[in-house]
């Protein structure tokens, strides 16, 4: 009985890679199949022949790289801005004691609860009063503000994991908090700093829902919208280019998640086994 | 509100050096609450501009009868949307089929997610891909993996049906068109998407029992499935408890996967809440309408939440005193 528990474990882990790499898989070899290929009734994983035009088409297919290029601009302006903010607040979080950290904490819970569906039509009716609807500035803020909740909660771990009597010392030495801050506690706090920014990086690129409602004019559309265009009755004639631009689209998270795993791993635990 | 920030840095610069730091120790209280403000400020105004009032409009806008049009005119209506809900047949089978896939996908995911983590936590080799494999569903943009998904559920020359072909199973199903199986198709999906996170937070969970109580199990000549009942699920249930909580959240709220696989369809067997507002505000454009189904449908997930954490904490807490 006990000899077989290895093997028996063996075939599970291989069903599990399955059916986790199956679809990427399918995906990554779809998008260098021919049209031809890909229609034909005949299934098979690897392509006869590899069709790496798939991809200079997905990239001058009308529209890709441009919302490619909006998306970069979207992600980078929101994650830069989650940051600013979030560092000083992130600190206050993790030092301070009672009402302001419970607070804080409680929002941070709270909002991994917040109802979409009655926060999004508000929203938008705020954001085109604001004149910021179907506009690019208007969605960064909004990505901004949902990334706020784990950007905190990501770095509030990090600063807790500061010694405190290196700021007291820089206190001692008559240091304000400021310049505490400034020069002991930020230089520290760099990695965090960086694997946060990733994350924020990557939500706000794969982001949906917010830039759907938001968004109207093609040319402000992000990279998941004009995907999602592609996919209704143009895509389905050319589903070579659109895989290959799926894989495009996939590539920055992918790269970004495989370098933060161990990182974001630890900052969930904080967040499922502390809270 | 924007004194404090202002005057903080200055008073910092201008704070002779060590020498009074003794004295200044009950001052110290009331200077930190402001710095404290000054710090959290510019996260709090995005916060209460986009998150905050929006809620409190959201729930204003369930009262009132207003439409999505360029210039919007509303009066208040009491209770009508909601009496006008009552009767909307369609609403409720979204509620309904909501609840199969939040329930659905929440517990296969919690299912799969364990199995794979007891096995990653058995010493197994591959864990290394195993790993960056499960991460992979989570980092991908969700329109990216609703693309994936619909070449594999593809009903003329998608891999799913050549497979089953292959082993001599009906292989002419077309998966997410077919009203039996669009609702189980798109549920597998999800779980694909949201098992990896819930994986990695298990297994850092199960890294965390002490090993000697597994031993003493063992030693005691447990099976692996009593050890399990014994030993590791007990000593899971908070964790578990949180992250079926918030996956139950994640997933109800989850719209993305679902509008691109199958925008609802077929025969509105996959329209989720969700999904169904969205078009109520954005298609039909009764946005009053629609704030009203939101503010139900936030209700019941927040009954359901209670209830679920009510008796999870009843049984913690017999088990507390069962020891």
């Amino acid at each position: 009985m006990r000899l077989l528990v290895r093997p028996a474990q063996y075939v599970a882990l291989a069903l599990y890679i399955l059916f986790l790499g199956f679809p990427l898989l399918w995906l990554m070899s779809a998008s260098v199949k021919s049209s031809g290929e890909l229609n034909s009734l005949t299934v098979s994983l690897l392509p006869q022949e590899w069709h790496w035009e798939n991809y200079t088409e997905a990239l001058t297919r009308q529209g890709l790289l441009h919302s490619a290029w909006n998306s970069l601009l979207v992600a980078l302006a929101s994650t830069v801005l989650s940051i600013i903010i979030s560092v000083p607040a992130s600190y206050v979080l993790a030092r301070l004691k009672g009402k302001v950290r419970i607070a804080g904490v409680g929002w941070i819970l709270v909002s991994q609860v917040f109802p979409v569906v009655l926060i999004i039509l508000p929203l938008f009716l705020i954001l085109r009063t604001l004149g910021l609807a179907d506009n690019l500035v208007g969605l960064t803020l909004v990505h901004t503000t949902y990334m706020l909740p784990f950007a905190l909660w990501m770095l509030q771990g990090y600063v807790a994991a500061i010694p405190t009597e290196l700021e007291e010392a820089g206190a001692m030495d008559g240091a304000s908090r400021f310049t505490v801050l400034r020069t002991i506690v930020f230089p520290l706090l760099a990695p965090g700093v960086v694997a946060t920014a990733m994350f924020s990086f990557v939500s706000s690129w794969n982001e949906f829902f917010f830039a759907l409602v938001l968004l109207q004019s093609p040319e402000n559309y992000t990279l998941p919208i004009t995907l999602n265009t592609f996919v209704g009755g143009e895509g389905r004639t050319a589903l070579g280019p659109l895989a290959a631009g799926a894989v495009l689209a996939a590539i920055p998270s992918i790269v970004f998640f495989s370098i933060l795993r161990r990182k974001l791993t630890s900052g969930l635990m904080a967040g499922a086994v502390k809270g | 509100m924007t004194t404090p920030s202002l005057t903080e840095p200055k008073r910092g610069t201008a704070q002779p050096p060590a020498p009074r730091s003794k004295k200044r120790v009950k001052p110290m209280a009331r200077t930190r609450r402001r710095e404290a403000i000054a710090l959290v400020l510019p996260s709090l105004i995005p916060i209460l501009v986009l998150s905050v009032a929006p809620l409190v409009v959201g729930v204003f806008l369930a009262f009132t009868n207003a439409r999505l049009v360029r210039h919007p005119d509303y009066s208040f209506a009491g209770l009508d949307n909601f009496a006008r809900l009552g009767g909307n047949a369609l609403f409720w089978d979204s509620l309904r089929i909501g609840m199969i896939w939040t329930v659905g996908v929440t517990l296969l995911q919690l299912a799969a997610a364990m199995g794979l983590a007891l096995l990653l936590n058995s010493g197994l080799k591959l864990q290394g891909l195993t790993r960056v494999l499960a991460l992979v569903p989570w980092a991908m943009p969700p329109v990216v993996v609703a693309i994936m998904w619909q070449m594999i559920y593809s009903a003329n020359g998608g891999p799913l049906n050549a497979f089953l072909g292959a082993v001599g199973l009906p292989s002419d199903i077309n998966w997410l068109g077919d009203f039996s199986t669009a609702l189980p198709a798109v549920i597998v999906v999800g779980v694909w998407v949201g098992m990896p996170q819930t994986t990695v937070t298990l297994l850092a969970g199960l890294q965390q029992i002490p090993g000697e109580l597994l031993e003493a199990a063992a030693v005691d000549g447990a099976s692996a499935w009593r050890k399990f009942t014994a030993v590791t699920w007990p000593a899971m249930r908070p964790i578990v408890t949180s992250i079926t909580s918030l996956n139950f959240i994640w997933n109800f709220n989850s719209f993305s996967l679902v509008y691109v696989l199958t925008a609802g369809g077929p025969g509105g067997k996959t329209m989720v809440p969700v999904l169904f507002i969205y078009l109520e505000a954005f298609k039909n454009r009764e946005i009053g309408y629609a704030a009203a189904m939101g503010l139900v449908v936030v209700i019941v997930v927040v009954l359901i939440l209670a209830v679920y954490l009510r008796s999870q904490f009843r049984t913690e807490d017999r088990a507390e005193k069962g020891r």
